[in-house]
């Protein structure tokens, strides 16, 4: 066996570096159902107080807005949905354009993919 | 500047199981231990699982199911299933040699989450020589079942002297078998490896010619596959942050029990380090003088300890420091501001050398390599040859 080498911890949602996620952000629809990516785990975990996002040999640990927009991530819910349900549940307005940015990100990064 | 203690340590987020060092393979560039004679008998069914449950209480959530050849433990996927419910995501490091239909279906219904599957090169050739066994062919297929049970499939491969030259036809390879990522991972001088380290350190000019296959690679194939490079740390001037610290978020325990903060540290002179059949997990990451012993600075000397740096890189790595000054202490002499830093351009150059000599020649192997064996590989061994006939 080699030495684990990529068993690195990231903390955050800042997208790991170019090298290792070449994707480019693209425009996503409100419509656009995301759920979490094939070969990704989301979950939350106590001995953090975070949901964290799982995946070969990586975890990413979410902070507080990034764990609420992906556990809605269920591929059922349109953005548009969503939104509203964060809007609401955090009795706030105007977060289409917070949401859509993260999506985009996390859906370059393989952490999410769209189903239109 | 002045030391400061060391807080009480997050959980052991990162968990390794060596469960056994049984293995097929006899790999060149192996880090297991070199003197497998004095290791224990192995834990039985009954420990891995209570060391799952008391690990997932702690906060662990990586597991990392590894050896020596995992498969060769008939209770893996036993283990696998009470990872799963206990909520691991589970990474099983295999070479693939013991994988069948059954046992990958088996491990599937188990909750396993993802395999990595070694290769030792693109070519059934140097694949074989470097394991000391005829497996290329069989990896293949396991690859191809890999695939075929829907896991997300990450190779990895050992870079060396012997098989750098190879990184594109590697990573050809890689993509032919449909990998969603590749570790193209430079060894670390660590066991076998440090025995071995004068056969297959690369030189300087292999390791670049590496580095620009991989980048025309991964602008052909873009999003398509992940490819991870792991530059050999002998080639830098700062090193690597081993472990993130020891004892700060990675716990292994091997396969007699013995837990570490890293998977060589056994190496380490003077550590005591617990054994899961006497003590908790808790115990062992929160109270062992072992899993305190590198934690924090205090134990840092100059120029480490005055280093803005310390807190980035922790002082580079415990084993390396140790089995090149003979002081584990000492800062990891890849780092250029160490006293010690000639000892790793000193290999490097050496390296150089024999690369140019090699080059000249028809392409050998200028000192013979050593391989591991004990009474089980042994085994493995002569049934190998036996199947070649």
């Amino acid at each position: 066996m080699s030495t684990p080498s990529r068993t690195s911890v990231a903390s955050g949602t800042n997208p790991p570096s170019k090298s290792s996620a070449p994707g480019e952000p693209r425009r996503i629809a409100a419509t656009a159902k995301p759920a979490v990516g094939r070969g990704y785990r989301l979950q939350w975990e106590q001995a953090q107080q975070a949901h964290v996002l799982l995946y070969p040999e990586g975890m990413v640990k979410l902070n507080d807005s990034a764990g609420a927009i992906m556990s809605r991530c269920d591929g059922e819910r349109t953005i548009g949905q969503i939104v509203e349900d964060l809007e609401k549940t955090y009795d706030a307005s105007g977060l289409t354009g917070e949401v859509t940015a993260f999506v985009e990100m996390a859906v370059a990064q393989k952490w999410l993919e769209v189903r239109e | 500047m002045s030391a400061v203690a060391a807080p009480r340590p997050g959980p052991p987020l990162w968990l390794l199981l060596e469960l056994t060092y049984r293995c097929p393979l006899h790999c060149a560039f192996c880090y297991n231990p070199t003197n497998l004679a004095e290791t224990g008998a192995e834990l039985a069914t009954e420990d891995w699982l209570r060391v799952l449950r008391e690990a997932r209480e702690l906060g662990a959530v990586q597991l990392g199911l590894s050896g020596g050849e995992p498969l060769a433990r008939d209770d893996l996927e036993e283990i696998v299933a009470e990872a799963h419910g206990l909520g691991y995501y589970i990474n099983l490091i295999t070479s693939g040699v013991g994988m069948t239909e059954q046992r990958i279906a088996a491990l599937k219904q188990a909750g396993l989450d993802h395999i990595q599957l070694s290769f030792q090169d693109s070519t059934r050739e140097v694949n074989d020589f470097l394991s000391s066994t005829r497996t290329f062919e069989l990896k293949s297929r396991v690859a191809a079942m890999i695939k075929r049970h829907d896991y997300p499939m990450v190779l990895n491969v050992v870079l060396h002297r012997l098989n750098i030259d190879h990184v594109e036809q590697i990573l050809d390879m890689a993509d032919r078998l449909g990998a969603e990522y590749l570790e193209l991972a430079n060894t670390q001088y660590y066991g076998w490896a440090w025995k071995n380290r004068e056969s297959l350190l690369p030189s300087r000019e292999q390791v670049r010619r590496a580095e620009e296959a991989t980048a025309r690679f991964r602008e052909r194939v873009g999003n398509r596959m992940q490819v991870y490079f792991v530059v050999p740390d002998y080639f830098e001037t700062r090193p690597k942050p081993c472990m993130n610290g020891l004892g700060s978020v990675f716990l292994t325990v091997t396969p007699d029990g013995t837990a570490l903060p890293c998977h060589a540290a056994k190496m380490l002179p003077g550590l005591d380090f617990p054994n899961v059949r006497e003590a908790s997990i808790g115990d062992i990451w929160y109270a062992s003088p072992g899993f305190d012993r590198f934690r924090g600075d205090s134990w840092m000397k100059e120029p480490c300890r005055s280093c803005p740096e310390k807190t980035r890189d922790f002082g580079g790595c415990r084993c390396q420091a140790y089995l090149l000054t003979g002081d584990a202490t000492n800062a990891d002499p890849v780092c250029e501001l160490s006293p010690h830093h000639h000892l790793i351009t000193e290999a490097v150059e050496r390296a150089e050398q024999a690369v140019a000599a090699g080059e000249a020649r028809a392409p050998a192997v200028e000192r013979p390599i050593l391989f591991f064996r004990d009474h089980r590989s042994r085994d493995h061994r002569s049934r190998d040859r036996r199947n070649q006939r």
